[in-house]
């Protein structure tokens, strides 16, 4: 049942420990240190790269300054944020438009169907992402596949510019991140208590309001975390826009990689990286609260 | 202008090349109390998705107030259901819940507030509108999901075995609130259950099924005083039943012969000279003697008690009968009775008053 899930997963976590113990604390201090050494020590030093200074003998180096901060209220920077905020956002959005009915239509299937269909998702995944990024290439250049396919059929007369453009960096951030929107959402609708949508149904709620009260609501959850799981890539893949956005599409991944790599400034790709790092703390928070506070919503 | 709120007309549903409903023909009428009794996989539960409009008749026809339902989806159908499961809905406080169905009738605001109001009122559930229905007990989630559904002032309510995850006491409170509901509103409801003592005590009429098929419909009286057949016999109640011969017949009385003994009963079927019959006795009807007791024991049986049940109110005792048959006899703690302890292993005389039983004919 869909109500009192919680509890039973609350159920299903509470393992009296006794003679785990070692155990629990072995495997726990090896996640800690991990975790430690890998996580938080490298924002550590990027947290404090961020107020560092460079010139063109070091990389890093004194005085200590707010100049790198200053320097992102440039509109030049500031612009790339909003432009990599907009194609994620619409990544998302074209995602979950995308994802939801597949993964809608999947949870209803039975077992055997929902397997095989599972299976055909992650196949192409078994490949490296970079590999079918630039086959993408392929497809979609101007004497590509699909602009072969479009002239032969008389459908166009000369080859669309699909590669190097924000439309073949959509294509392709949609691509590699569809999964991870189709995932969380299966696991959740196959949750949704079907006798609840009879319910609704019964009582008089058309197919939109079911929809729109009923399931949506229910699958809420699920729609969320699949956006964070598609949203968060989608702002930081970096090669997906240079390979396939030629030099034209800059987001913040390409541009914190831009920092670091090209123009060798450190301090600067520092802060991007913090400021980028705040904002998506301040979306998580956001959503976190909002699943909260419903708990607590009273009656309206 | 037909008075029947719902009529199923050779209604019959196949699933998977099973045949889960056999042509059936019902009528019911406006405002009565109707339980669909049977034993799980019986077709109840599919015949309550094919009036709500769930699934649709492979034949036949219902009617819902004298129109043809066929093709109409559930949402259009003036009938809501009460489900096993509740099925309220987890992310919507009580109020909402209630509110639901005239939300979607787009009922006006003020409106929406005085009827939630006065529904929740009717079950007793005012203090509870702001929870959410994981916070309520059993009982009040039943109330909840019946509240939600009589909202909207259904011609028919269907109510698919909501009492079955109760707990006995919880149940018997339940069944005498939702008898007094239905007269309260004047809905038609549609009551399935599997607890025979249930479909007694709250129906207008019962309608037994078994198999995809319905035995019998009557009013609780008739189909245990009278039942159709042995499967409408046997399902309710506690039933004796004995292979009989026909051996004289005149008018009213036939006289039959049970294990050698003559036996008058009155039958309400016609009958021939030596036509092979049941006669079924219910465990409270027949009567022990213990043997020194007895001193013409032309009518009775002779049997040894085999087991001995202590119920509180009444004592069940089987007796294993001359013949080997087993029967139940229960015996209420009468101050006349001469004898009211039996122990395994006492001799007995069973017999009961002519007229009490009832005559089927014989089934193999």
């Amino acid at each position: 049942m869909q109500y009192g899930s919680r509890g039973f997963r609350a159920g299903k976590w509470y393992c009296p420990m006794r003679h785990d113990n070692k155990v629990k604390i072995f495997s726990l201090s090896i996640i800690w240190l991990w975790l430690a050494l890998f996580a938080l020590l490298p924002f550590g030093l990027i947290a404090v790269a961020s107020f560092l200074s460079h010139d063109q003998t070091n990389l890093l180096s004194l005085p200590l300054t707010f100049q790198n901060y200053t320097t992102l209220r440039n509109t030049i920077y500031l612009t790339i944020f909003e432009q990599s905020f907009y194609l994620a956002g619409l990544c998302t959005l074209i995602c979950l438009i995308l994802g939801y009915p597949f993964a809608y239509f999947i949870a209803q299937c039975e077992k055997r169907l929902k397997w095989l269909l599972l299976l055909l998702t992650i196949i192409p995944f078994w490949t490296s992402s970079l590999i079918r990024t630039y086959s993408m290439i392929t497809l979609l250049k101007a004497k590509g596949v699909i602009n072969s396919i479009l002239c032969w059929l008389g459908i166009i007369h000369q080859p669309l510019p699909i590669l190097f453009s924000d439309v073949a960096v959509m294509i392709g951030l949609v691509y590699n991140l569809l999964p991870f929107m189709i995932f969380p959402l299966i696991t959740n609708i196959e949750r949704l208590d079907h006798r609840l949508v009879d319910a609704a149904r019964d009582l008089g709620a058309n197919r939109l309001t079911t929809f729109s009260k009923i399931i949506l609501p229910l699958t809420l959850p699920g729609i969320l975390s699949g956006c964070i799981l598609v949203f968060l890539p989608a702002m930081t893949i970096f090669y997906i826009p240079d390979l396939l956005g030629g030099s034209k599409a800059m987001l913040l991944g390409n541009l914190i990689q831009n920092q670091f790599l090209v123009a060798q400034n450190w301090p600067l790709g520092s802060a991007i990286s913090i400021v980028f790092m705040l904002v998506l703390v301040c979306l998580l928070l956001i959503y976190w609260r909002s699943t909260r506070g419903k708990a607590k919503r009273t009656l309206a | 202008m037909t008075t029947n709120v719902l009529e199923l007309r050779d209604v019959s549903k196949t699933i998977h090349g099973q045949d889960i409903l056999r042509h059936l023909n019902l009528e019911i009428r406006h405002g009565e109390f109707l339980t669909l009794l049977g034993s799980s996989g019986c077709g109840k539960t599919t015949l309550l998705r094919l009036i709500s409009g769930f699934e649709e008749p492979t034949t036949g026809a219902i009617y819902i107030n004298g129109k043809d339902a066929c093709g109409l989806p559930p949402h259009l159908r003036h009938v809501h259901t009460v489900f096993q499961s509740y099925a309220l809905f987890p992310h919507m406080t009580v109020w909402e819940n209630v509110a639901f169905g005239l939300r979607c009738q787009k009922r006006p605001k003020d409106e929406i507030q005085q009827r939630v109001a006065d529904t929740l009122k009717i079950v007793k559930l005012e203090k509870f509108a702001s929870r959410k229905p994981q916070k309520l007990s059993g009982g009040q989630q039943q109330r909840v999901a019946i509240a939600r559904a009589v909202i909207n002032q259904p011609l028919v309510l269907l109510l698919d075995e909501p009492l079955s995850s109760l707990d006995y006491h919880l149940r018997k409170t339940m069944q005498i609130e939702l008898k007094q509901l239905q007269r309260k509103l004047g809905i038609t409801f549609i009551f399935v259950t599997h607890d025979q003592e249930e479909a007694l005590s709250m129906s207008d009429r019962v309608v037994v099924m078994h198999e995809g098929n319905i035995e019998q419909v009557g009013t609780p009286r008739q189909v245990y005083e009278e039942p159709a057949n042995l499967s409408v016999a046997s399902f309710i109640g506690e039933v004796n039943i004995f292979d009989a011969t026909v051996v004289d017949h005149q008018e009213k009385n036939t006289t039959v012969d049970i294990q050698g003994k003559r036996y008058t009963v009155k039958s309400k079927i016609s009958l021939r000279l030596n036509q092979k019959i049941h006669v079924l006795v219910r465990p409270e009807d027949l009567v022990v003697w213990d043997q020194n007791e007895v001193t013409d024991s032309t009518n009775m049986f002779a049997g040894i008690v085999e087991e001995v049940i202590y119920k509180g109110t009444t004592v069940d005792l089987i007796v294993r009968l001359s013949d080997k048959q087993l029967i139940t006899a229960t015996k209420f703690f009468n101050e006349d009775d001469d004898k009211l302890e039996y122990v395994i292993g006492d001799a007995v005389w069973v017999t009961w008053l002519s007229g009490w039983e009832m005559v089927l004919p014989h089934e193999t």
